[in-house]
Parts: structure tokens; sequence; C-alpha cells
């Protein structure tokens, strides 16, 4: 049972929302990772869908690029709308 | 005290109550023992919802009998008192054994819920339609860990093999009627020798399944539903009403 491999575990909470990332779990195949999520993620009324996702396909970034990723976003706030003038009877903006 | 039902109606929801009680309490005895963090929590959930349906049966048996709660059932009957299946009383022994006699059960239990929800007792109705919608899950979860064990390593399968030939004399008991479940089938529709055959065919198709072989025909063991039970049904409940014996009434 050691060797059962690491799922990823996403809920969506209620009609609408979108499923979010709520925790991982050991499971020997999809079948048993969803049954367990169900078990262990969903006992108090958290949701109405569940997602799971052997976390060895999640492709992530390596921590070592953030610099190169991220950072020359930082002094780019144009990129932002808002130096938009917004008619006043528009709302909800 | 002074029963407002006919007697073997309040028995056979005693009946009922029990076989939640200690099944629960049984499945209870894995929390913080689960071979993993998940079937732990599963588990316990299981427990829980046998621990929840058993409420629901004693409130019901509690509302015909003069003085008695909900708690004067589980806490203040001896043995002889009990009417649970004896299956439900066997030891946990491993996770094979465990799953397999949760297999045996939940089968029968789904079976039983139907009847009792196309029968002609209101009350009962209303505890049967809550209830199986965990049963149905119960179903689900026992029988897919026959088929993983069953089919899974050579140790499992012997494990699980040897839980299902030990297991299987203690299942004649559900469908042998007590006079209680005479009266409920000649009154209510309920009916328990009526579902025999779909319990074989549904235990035979898993087993099946399973690469499990489907015991011999045997004599079965009965006593449960009269209170005639084996010894571990005493150590269980030494356990359960230890508290409620040793401090009458006393409350968290």
């Amino acid at each position: 049972m050691n060797d059962w491999p690491l799922w990823e575990v996403f809920i969506r909470s209620k009609a609408g929302l979108h499923h979010r990332h709520v925790g991982s779990l050991h499971a020997s195949d999809e079948a048993m990772a969803l049954e367990n999520a169900r078990d262990v993620y969903c006992r108090r009324m958290e949701g109405v869908s569940i997602w799971i996702v052997k976390s060895e396909e999640i492709v992530a970034n390596n921590p070592e690029n953030s610099e190169a990723l991220f950072d020359p976003a930082e002094n780019k706030i144009y990129r932002h709308p808002t130096f938009y003038d917004l008619p006043d009877n528009l709302k909800h903006m | 005290m002074a029963i407002h039902c006919n007697p073997l109606l309040h028995q056979f929801i005693l009946q009922l109550a029990d076989n939640a009680l200690v099944l629960g309490h049984r499945i209870s005895e894995w929390c913080g023992h689960g071979p993993v963090l998940e079937q732990d929590i599963a588990l316990a959930n299981i427990a829980l919802d046998h621990i929840g349906q058993a409420r629901m049966y004693y409130q019901l048996a509690a509302s015909f009998e003069d003085g008695a709660t909900e708690d004067s059932y589980p806490y203040q009957r001896d043995v002889r008192g009990f009417r649970n299946l004896l299956l439900l009383e066997m030891e946990n022994k491993d996770f094979g054994y465990t799953l397999t006699r949760s297999f045996f059960y939940d089968q029968f239990h789904y079976l039983l819920l139907e009847a009792i929800i196309q029968s002609d007792h209101k009350a009962l109705k209303e505890i049967a339609s809550q209830a199986i919608k965990e049963v149905r899950y119960h179903c689900r979860y026992s029988s897919d860990w026959m088929k993983r064990l069953g089919d899974g390593t050579e140790e499992s399968h012997q494990r699980v093999q040897k839980a299902v030939d030990a297991f299987y004399m203690y299942t004649g008991e559900f469908f042998m009627p007590s006079a209680a479940d005479e009266y409920m089938a000649a009154e209510f529709n309920i009916n328990i020798e009526s579902i025999k055959e779909k319990w074989l065919e549904n235990i035979q198709a898993v087993l099946q399944e399973s690469t499990l072989a489907m015991p011999q025909d045997t004599w079965f063991q009965k006593g449960g539903k009269t209170g005639v039970h084996t010894e571990k049904l005493g150590f269980l409940l030494a356990e359960l009403q230890y508290i409620q014996r040793a401090y009458p009434n006393m409350n968290w």
C-alpha cells in the first residue's frame, strides 16, 4: 500500500462555481481515488462534484525560473485595465 | 414497562436497531487502526452511518414504550435482550474478515430496506428511505473491496476466501423468520424470505467477479434474533456499556 500513487483532488462546492484544489490522497487506481476523495473530502457536504488527477501528471514550473517567469510583469501596470474613464451609468465593473 | 404497539412490531424495530448498533460498533473499532488513512476515514464514515440508523430505530422503539429513551436499549439491556444477527457481532480479525462481514450483510440490508420502503408501515418506511442512500454506498464499498481483495494478490485472495468460508454459515439466519419477522410479513408485507433468492444471486455475481468460490451449502447458525448470542457480543457490550453500568444515567 506504500506504493499507491498520489492523487490531487478538486471539489466543486456548488453548481456554477469552479473546481478548487482541496488536497491530495493515496489510492491504487482512479476508481478508488474517487471513492477516497468522497470519504476524505466530502464528509461535511463540501461538494457536488469531484475531479481527481494523478499528481505526477501535473506539469508545474520550476521555482528556480520564477524570476524569468513572473518578475517582468511587475512594472507593467498598463496591463491592468484601470486607465479608462467609465461612464457614470456603467455599473458592476 | 408498558409497550404501546404490538410487541412483535417492537421486537422487529429492535432487530433493525441492534443490527445497526452492533455492526456500527464493530466497524468503529477500526478507527485509528485502518490500513491507510483514507480507508480509516471511510470505515469511520460507514460506522457512523450505522450508528445514525440505530438511533432512528431506537427513537422509534422508545416512542412506543413508557419511560424508555433511545439510550435505554443500547445501554441497559443484557446480552440476551439483543436481537442482532450473529454475523454482525463477529470480530474484525483483519480487513478481509471485516469487509466480508459487511459484504454479506450490506447486500441483505439493501434488499431488506427496499422491502420496507415498499411496505405498509409508515414510520419504518421513512427511516428506510433515508438509510437506503447510505446503504447503497456501503454495498458499493464492500463489493468493490471483495473484488480488489479476491482478484488481488495470492495472499489477499486466500485470506478473503477464508473469511467467506468462515462467515457463510452465519448468513442463513438472515432469512430464518423470527416471530417478529412473521408478524411483519403478515401485517405489513415485509417478507424476508422473499429476498433470499435475489441475495444469493447478487452474492454469487460479486464472488464470481472476485474470483472467489461460493461456499458449499452448509448447516447454518442461528439464535441472534431470539437473543441467543455468541460469547463475542458480551465482550462488545462490556465495552459499550461500561460507563453507563458504572455510573448509571451519567451524562457527558
